[in-house]
C-alpha cells in the first residue's frame, strides 16, 4: 500500500475508501492506515478526542490560517511541505523513518538480535510505560503555551509558535500509533488518558514536573523550547535507538521535526539578546527596561530557571530503571552506534559529582546504572553551544557581560543535589544563605512582570515588538515580512 | 514422605542422575506390578506392598527395606485407580506389607537425595495426590481403607497408612509407627503425616509434638492411646483383628454387590516430539515459547441412552475417555516437561453434546460407574489446580466451555475470550458462547471443598448467586465478562496480538515467583486437609529442603548415612 518516490520518500499510495473515512487523505502516513483495520477503528475514536482537545486546550487567539509545514511523507522533500491552512484542518500525519530490513539491537542483552518489529510481551509494560511518559509531554507544552498567541512579538514569532504546537501535536499522534498499533486495548485506554492528564490541572496533572509549569511569557518560550524540547531531543535520540523498530522509526523522525523547534528556541533567545546588547550598547546601561528592552540578568534567571527544571526531566544520575531499559534493549545511548564500547556496559564505570561530607566531590559508579547521566552530559554539551552563540552576540556589540550555564547542581529538586542549596558556581550554600540570595539567581514575581510589560502583541507584517531583534530571514525562503498567519478579526478587536 | 535406608551409607550428592532427562510413563497394570500384589476374595482386596528392591525407576538407588520411589507409586496409583473401576464389589482394602518386620520405609532417600528439587517436588505431589485418592475413596466410593501395619511404618510408611481410614499395627515389642523426617533428616514429612496427625486423628499437638521429633516413634499402646493408630494386636489375632475391620467397613458400604466393573485397557496415545494425542485430547509442544496448547474435544455423538450403555462403552464412553487422557496428560507434562510453563486449553465441539453428557452424568449420579467417573472427573481437574505452571483458557468460535469442560476453564489461572469471531478466518463462525450448569456449582470440588466458581466469587455472593441466575444459559463474550467467568474479552482485532504479548510477558516472569503466585490465587476460602498439605506443607517442605541446614554441606539431609552429625546453623528464621 505504500509507495517510494525519489523525492518523497514512502507514502502511502491514494486507495478507495476501505472505510467512510479517506485516511490516506485525512491523515497523511507511510503506515498503511488504509489497510489496517485495527489503527482505523483506534483512530476513529481518538481523533474526534484529539480535536476536542486542541480545540479546547489548543493555541487560544483566533486564527483564519497559518502558513505551516506539514509533513505528508518521509523522504527528504516530503516532511516539509507548506501551505497556509486552518489549524483546526491542519493534516497530522503518522510518519516513521524509513525501515531498515537488516537492523539488529544494538546495544544490551539481545545485542545482534533482529530489531523487534512487535513488541516482545516480555518488555511490553516497560515500552509502554516509555512510550506514555515521551506522549505526555508533548501535548503538555502546547498546553502550557496556550495563550501565548497573545502577546506575540511579531506574526513571524506567531507562526513559528503555531507551528510548534501543531508539531507538539503530531508528536502526540506519533506516540498515540504506538499505543494504538502496538499495545492492544490497554494501548488504547493509554491514549486516551494522554488527552485526559492536562498541563498544571491539580487533579490529573501531566506526569513529569516540568511540563506543568506555567509558560508565563516569551522569554519563557524561547528558553523553553532551547532548553526543555532539547530534553526532548534527547530522550527521542535515545529511543531511536531501541530494539523496537517502530518506536525508533517514529523517533527518528520526530527528531526531524524536533530540530525546527531548537531552531526558534536558539534563534528566539539570540534576537532576544542581539536586542538587548544593542540597547545596552547604545544607552550605555545594562537597565535595559526603560528602553523596552530585557535586562541581561533577568535574561540569566531565566535560563538559570529553565535550564535546572530542564536537566530534573533527565531524572536521577543513578537509575536502575536506566539501567533495565538499557540491558533489555529498549533505550540506548545517544548516538549509540558511534560509541566505542562493548555497547552492554557490564563492567564499565564513571565518574559522577555529589555531595560527600558537606562538599561536592567525585565518586565512582557502575555506568549502567548511571546512563541518566551520560545522557545529560550530551545535553549540557549542547546547550552549552547555543549559550557560546549568544555570548557571541554580546561579543560583537563589544560587550564584556556573558551568559552562563550554572553549575549541575543548581537548583535542582531530582537526583543526587535535590534537597542541597548550591550557587550557580556550584558553591554549597546553607538554607539561610540560600534564600536570601536565590532572589539573584532565579526570576522573581517582579522579573516576570518586568518581562510580562514588555509582552504587548505585535500584529504588523514585518514588525516586531522591541524587546527582539527580527531574523535574518523568513520561513522557507519566504521574507520576514510575509504574511504567515491571517488573524480573525475578534483577535485584532 | 520419608527416607530410611539403613544400608545408605553416605548420601549421594544432589542431581547425580539427572531424573529429569528421564521420560517417566504412567501405564502399568496389575500383572507388571513389580512392588505391589493385589489380591481380591470377595467384598475385601488387599494390597501388599513388597518392594522389588533392584526395581527403581531411576539408576543410583536400591529399594531397600520396602521403600518407595516413584515408580512404585505409580503402581499404587494404578492399583487405586483399577480398584475403584474394575472392582465394584470391593468395599474393604486392606494394605499391608510383604515383609517381616518393617511395613513400609518411606521414600528412598538415596533417591532423594539424588533428585533435582523439581524432581522431588514433583514426587511429593503425585504421591499426596495418590493418597487423598485413597481418602476419597472411602468418602466417595464406599471403599474403605484399611492399613494392616505388620511392621514398622516409618515415615512415608506411617503416611501411607494414614491415608487410610483405619490403622491397625501389630503388636511385636519392636514395630513402631514414627515421622523421623525432623529428627534425622532435619526436613518435614513430604505427604501430609503432620497435617493428618492433628487434622484427621486429632492427636493433641503437644503429644504429635514428641511424636515428630522421637525417630524411632512409639510402639502399640502408646500409639492407641494417642491415636496414632486405632487398634494393635499380637500376631496371632492380628488378621482377626484387620478381617473384623473390613468386614464392618464392607457391611456399611454403599458399593453394589452385583455390577460388572469396566477394564482400564492402556490408554491410546500417540506420542512425537512435540506432540500428545490421544483421543478427545491433543497437546501441541511449542518448546521456544515454553508453551503447551492443549485442546479437548466435545464428544462425537449423543451419551448412551442409559447406565448400562455407559458401563458397555466403559473406557470408551466419553466423559471417562477425556478425564483419563487428560489424568495422563497432566501426569506426563508436569513430571516429562517442566520447562513448559504455560499451559493454554482450548475445547473444541458442539457445546449442546458437551450439555447433553453434563445432564447425563448429573441424572445417573447414583450408578457406581457414572459415580466413580464424576470423582475421577473431580481428582483430574484437582491435579490442574495444583499443577505449578500458568494455565490460561482460550474461549475461541467453535469451543464448548459449557458444564464439566467449563470447569477446566475456571481451573485456569486467566480467560480470554473472543468477541464476535475471526473476521479474517470465518467471518460466518458462530461466536463462541460459555454455559454454566450444575456441575459449576458444586459437582466438582476443589482441595477446599468448594466449587471453583463459589472459589471465583469467594466473599462476593451477589456474583455468586447472579452466576447461578444464568445456569444453563449460553453466554457469548459480552454475558461472560458482566458474569465475572472472564478475565477479558477481545475481539479479533485485538485477540491475537494481545495473546500473544500476554503469554510472551507470562513467560518472561520468574517460574518461582508465578508457582508461588498461582498457588495463592487459586485457593481461597476454607483451609482443608489437602490445602494445608499442599499449601502449608509443600511451601515449608520446599523451603527447607533449599536450606544450607537440610541441603547443605554439613546439613541434616546430606549427612544422613554418613556417620558425622548435621551441624546447624542456629538462627531461627
Amino acid at each position: 500500500m505504500t509507495t517510494t518516490d525519489d523525492r518523497t520518500g514512502a507514502a502511502p499510495t491514494p486507495t478507495g475508501p476501505l472505510s467512510r473515512i479517506d485516511y490516506s487523505e485525512r491523515i497523511p502516513n507511510n503506515v498503511d492506515l488504509a489497510g489496517d483495520r485495527r489503527l482505523q477503528r483506534a483512530l476513529e475514536g481518538w481523533q474526534p478526542k484529539f480535536i476536542d482537545w486542541w480545540k479546547t486546550l489548543g493555541p487560544a487567539l483566533p486564527t483564519k490560517d497559518v502558513y505551516l509545514r506539514t509533513a505528508v511523507a518521509v523522504g527528504r522533500d516530503g516532511w516539509a511541505h507548506f501551505e497556509h491552512v486552518p489549524m483546526e484542518e491542519y493534516r497530522w500525519g503518522i510518519f516513521l523513518a524509513e525501515q531498515n530490513p537488516d537492523r539488529t539491537v544494538a546495544f544490551g542483552k539481545h545485542l545482534g538480535q533482529p530489531a523487534w518489529q512487535e513488541v516482545p510481551g516480555e518488555h511490553r509494560a516497560d515500552l509502554m510505560r516509555l512510550i506514555v511518559i515521551q506522549g505526555d509531554t508533548e501535548p503538555a507544552s502546547v498546553e502550557q503555551q496556550r495563550v501565548l498567541g497573545n502577546t506575540a512579538p511579531s506574526i513571524y514569532d506567531l507562526r513559528n509558535l503555531f507551528q510548534v504546537n501543531v508539531e507538539e501535536g503530531r508528536h502526540l499522534w506519533a506516540m498515540v500509533y504506538l499505543l494504538h498499533a502496538y499495545f492492544g486495548r490497554e494501548g488504547r485506554e493509554e491514549a486516551e488518558q494522554l488527552l485526559k492528564r492536562n498541563s498544571g490541572d491539580l487533579d490529573a496533572p501531566r506526569i513529569l514536573g516540568a511540563f506543568n509549569e506555567e509558560t508565563t511569557d516569551w522569554l519563557q518560550f524561547f528558553m523553553f523550547t532551547y532548553f526543555t524540547d532539547r530534553d526532548g531531543k534527547y530522550q527521542l535520540g535515545t529511543l531511536k535507538e531501541s530494539g523496537f523498530d517502530p518506536l525508533a522509526r517514529t523517533c527518528e523522525f520526530m527528531l526531524k521535526e524536533e530540530a525546527h523547534h531548537m531552531f526558534v528556541g536558539t534563534t528566539g533567545v539570540q534576537r532576544i539578546v542581539e536586542q538587548t546588547a544593542e540597547l545596552m550598547k547604545s544607552h550605555d546601561t545594562e537597565d535595559v527596561l526603560p528602553h523596552g528592552g530585557i535586562p541581561l540578568q533577568i535574561i540569566q534567571k531565566y535560563l538559570n530557571f529553565q535550564y535546572s527544571v530542564s536537566m530534573d526531566l533527565f531524572g536521577s544520575e543513578q537509575s536502575t530503571n536506566a539501567g533495565n531499559y538499557f540491558t533489555s534493549g529498549l533505550k540506548g545511548r545517544w548516538q549509540e552506534a558511534r560509541r566505542k564500547d562493548d555497547h552492554v556496559l557490564l563492567d564499565m564505570e564513571r565518574q559522577m559529582n555529589t555531595v560527600i561530607d558537606g562538599s561536592i566531590a567525585e565518586q565512582t559508579v557502575p555506568l549502567l546504572n548511571a546512563l541518566n547521566l551520560d545522557l545529560r552530559d550530551e545535553y549540557v554539551a549542547d546547550c552549552a553551544n547555543g549559550v557560546r552563540r549568544w555570548n557571541l552576540a554580546l561579543e560583537n556589540a563589544g560587550l564584556e557581560q556573558r551568559l552562563t550555564l550554572p553549575h549541575e547542581g543548581f537548583h535542582r529538586k531530582v537526583g543526587t543535589f535535590a534537597g542541597h542549596h548550591i550557587s550557580p558556581e556550584g558553591e554549597l550554600l546553607d538554607a539561610a544563605t540560600w534564600e536570601q540570595r536565590a532572589v539573584e539567581w532565579l526570576p522573581s514575581a517582579e522579573d516576570r512582570e518586568a518581562v510580562a510589560s514588555l509582552m504587548v502583541p505585535e500584529y504588523e507584517y514585518g514588525k516586531f515588538a522591541g524587546w527582539i531583534a527580527p531574523p535574518q530571514t523568513g520561513i522557507n525562503d519566504q521574507p520576514v515580512e510575509f504574511d504567515y498567519v491571517h488573524l480573525r478579526d475578534e483577535a485584532l478587536a | 514422605m520419608t527416607v530410611l535406608d539403613a544400608a545408605a551409607q553416605s548420601a549421594p550428592q544432589e542431581g547425580a542422575a539427572p531424573a529429569s532427562t528421564l521420560a517417566v510413563d504412567f501405564d502399568t497394570a496389575p500383572d507388571r506390578y513389580r512392588h505391589w500384589r493385589l489380591q481380591t476374595e470377595g467384598e475385601v482386596a488387599t494390597a501388599t506392598l513388597a518392594v522389588d528392591e533392584a526395581g527403581g525407576l531411576v539408576p543410583g538407588y536400591d529399594l531397600k527395606m520396602n521403600s518407595y520411589d516413584l515408580g512404585v507409586d505409580i503402581e499404587l496409583y494404578d492399583l487405586v485407580q483399577r480398584l475403584r473401576f474394575e472392582h465394584p464389589e470391593i468395599k474393604a482394602v486392606v494394605l499391608t506389607g510383604g515383609m517381616d518386620r518393617m511395613f513400609c520405609a518411606g521414600a528412598n532417600i538415596r533417591m532423594l537425595a539424588q533428585s533435582s528439587h523439581a524432581w522431588k517436588v514433583n514426587f511429593c505431589k503425585f504421591t499426596n495426590e495418590t493418597r487423598n485418592g485413597i481418602e476419597d475413596a472411602a468418602e466417595n466410593s464406599g471403599q474403605t481403607w484399611v492399613a494392616a501395619l505388620n511392621g514398622t511404618a516409618a515415615g512415608g510408611g506411617y503416611e501411607l497408612a494414614l491415608a487410610c481410614d483405619q490403622i491397625v499395627l501389630i503388636d511385636d515389642g519392636s514395630s513402631t509407627v514414627s515421622l523421623p523426617e525432623v529428627s534425622l533428616l532435619g526436613v518435614l514429612p513430604g505427604t501430609g503425616g503432620l497435617t493428618r496427625v492433628v487434622d484427621k486423628r486429632h492427636v493433641r499437638k503437644d503429644r504429635a509434638d514428641l511424636f515428630a521429633t522421637k525417630a524411632e516413634g512409639y510402639r502399640g499402646s502408646t500409639s492407641v492411646e494417642w491415636g496414632l493408630v486405632d487398634a494393635t494386636t499380637p500376631r496371632a489375632s492380628f488378621d482377626e483383628e484387620v478381617g473384623r475391620r473390613t468386614a464392618a467397613a464392607a457391611a456399611a458400604s454403599t458399593r453394589p454387590g452385583d455390577a460388572q466393573g469396566i477394564t482400564l485397557t492402556p490408554l491410546e496415545r500417540e506420542v512425537t516430539d512435540d506432540n500428545l494425542r490421544y483421543p478427545y485430547v491433543t497437546a501441541a509442544i511449542n518448546r521456544t515459547a515454553r508453551r503447551v496448547d492443549i485442546t479437548v474435544q466435545g464428544p462425537d455423538d449423543a451419551p448412551p441412552q442409559d447406565a448400562a450403555a455407559v458401563t458397555t462403552l466403559g473406557v470408551d464412553y466419553w466423559p471417562l475417555a477425556v478425564t483419563r487422557a487428560l489424568d495422563d496428560l497432566v501426569l506426563r507434562l508436569r513430571t516429562n516437561e517442566p520447562d513448559l510453563g504455560t499451559w493454554v486449553l482450548r475445547t473444541e465441539g458442539d457445546t449442546e453434546k458437551v450439555l447433553a453428557y453434563d445432564q447425563q452424568l448429573h441424572d445417573l449420579a447414583d450408578d457406581w460407574l457414572v459415580n466413580e467417573i464424576r470423582h475421577y472427573y473431580k481428582r483430574t481437574l484437582k491435579r490442574l489446580d495444583v499443577t505449578s505452571r500458568s494455565i490460561i483458557a482460550l474461549v475461541e468460535p467453535g469451543s464448548c466451555f459449557a458444564g464439566l469442560l467449563l470447569e477446566l476453564a475456571l481451573a485456569a489461572d486467566r480467560q480470554y475470550m473472543l468477541e464476535g469471531v475471526f473476521e479474517d478466518v470465518d467471518p460466518d463462525a458462530t461466536p463462541a458462547a460459555l454455559v454454566l450448569t450444575a456441575s459449576n456449582d458444586g459437582a466438582f470440588p476443589m482441595g477446599n471443598g468448594i466449587s471453583r466458581l463459589h472459589s471465583r466469587f469467594w466473599g462476593r455472593d451477589d456474583l455468586l448467586h447472579a452466576a447461578r441466575e444464568v445456569l444453563g444459559r449460553p453466554l457469548d463474550a459480552a454475558g461472560a465478562a458482566s458474569t465475572g467467568l472472564v478475565t477479558m474479552t477481545l475481539d479479533d482485532i485485538d485477540y491475537e496480538d494481545e495473546l500473544r504479548m500476554a503469554l510472551e510477558e507470562r513467560a518472561s516472569l520468574s517460574p518461582d515467583a508465578l508457582t508461588g503466585m498461582e498457588a495463592n490465587h487459586r485457593f481461597v476460602g476454607p483451609e482443608t486437609v489437602e490445602t494445608k498439605i499442599f499449601g502449608r506443607l509443600t511451601a515449608w517442605q520446599n523451603w527447607i529442603f533449599y536450606r544450607p541446614n537440610a541441603s547443605g554441606p554439613e546439613g541434616a539431609l546430606r549427612r544422613y548415612g554418613s556417620g558425622q552429625r548435621a551441624s546447624f546453623d542456629a538462627t531461627r528464621v
